[in-house]
């Protein structure tokens, strides 16, 4: 298969799903600000709507599933998106502060 | 896959439904756009501002409308772009500039997850899943339809009006409790 053929394969999608959903890992395990890790897990999602897509396009037998599932996807994590960011000017308000080392009154 | 029997940039059809594009064109343009994708979450994920960060994750997203768009959803690539880059990231750069100053930031390592340990945790779970994506034979089942968006529309009206209206509830009831959470404590 030559690389200008790579968008036809299942496995270029494939892999490129796995690195986005690495990448939101990465993030989520080492940014400090609520904030950062919030973008880490758009990541996330975005690689699992990836998957979604490749399978709907080359294997799925209905190719209109697929496609419904990322728009519901897409709607929870705008959702997403808005409640976290609410908490997160809300904890700033309250801790002057969006590190999550900061924000331990729960810890005892 | 054989190249010779493509009909242009529009890609050409098989008994099975839409088989792709061929034409060497398309290639470039995805191959742009799948370096697009993994540089612009490689600045998300790995960048030391927020708004640098909020930046590279618009890049990724217009990325995948692109590569949403090679997945035969145009739709879904329009839609892509509406919400992510559109909403989600400018709510992000809102809140960044609500709620993130950047004179009192912290710097060194974050945790003990931080440092290499944290790029090993995320290579492996990368690496088993490119493993597990790589060796798995997937059955492929002949398509029974060409999923365009008039199908999407009479889809998500008839089998899947219920979660329809059930993720429109989740959606206001998202907008209220933000409201209600972001509110809180504002009047002094």
């Amino acid at each position: 298969m030559s690389i200008l053929n790579l968008h036809n394969s299942l496995n270029t999608y494939l892999i490129l799903a796995a690195i986005l959903f690495g990448m939101g890992i990465y993030g989520l395990v080492t940014r400090r600000t609520l904030i950062g890790m919030l973008i880490a897990s758009e990541l996330i999602l975005v690689g699992s709507s990836i998957n979604f897509m490749a399978f709907n396009r080359f294997t799925a037998p209905d190719p209109t599933v697929g496609q419904i599932f990322t728009l519901f996807i897409m709607a929870i994590a705008a959702a997403e998106a808005a409640i976290g960011l609410s908490i997160t000017i809300a904890v700033y308000r309250n801790y002057k502060s969006v590190d999550t080392e900061d924000i331990v009154d729960l810890k005892g | 896959m054989n190249p010779t029997d493509a009909s242009g940039i529009l890609g050409f059809f098989t008994a099975d439904g839409f088989a792709g594009y061929a034409d060497p064109l398309a290639g470039i343009v995805f191959l742009i756009m799948l370096a697009t994708t993994i540089i612009g979450g490689i600045i998300a994920c790995n960048s030391e501002r927020l708004v640098r960060a909020v930046a590279g994750l618009a890049l990724c997203f217009i990325g995948v409308a692109a590569i949403y768009y090679y997945l035969n959803s145009p739709f879904v690539a329009m839609m892509q772009m509406l919400i992510y880059v559109g909403a989600v990231c400018i709510t992000i750069a809102f809140a960044i500039m609500l709620a993130a100053p950047e004179e009192n930031k912290k710097k060194g390592p974050a945790g003990p997850l931080s440092g290499p340990l944290g790029l090993i945790t995320a290579g492996l779970a990368t690496i088993g899943m490119i493993g597990l994506a790589v060796n798995t034979k997937f059955i492929v089942l002949p398509k029974v339809n060409m999923g365009g968006v008039k199908l999407i529309g009479a889809e998500l009206l008839t089998s899947y009006s219920m979660v329809f209206e059930l993720v429109s509830i989740v959606l206001l009831i998202a907008i209220i409790g933000s409201l209600i959470i972001a509110r809180h404590g504002r009047s002094k």
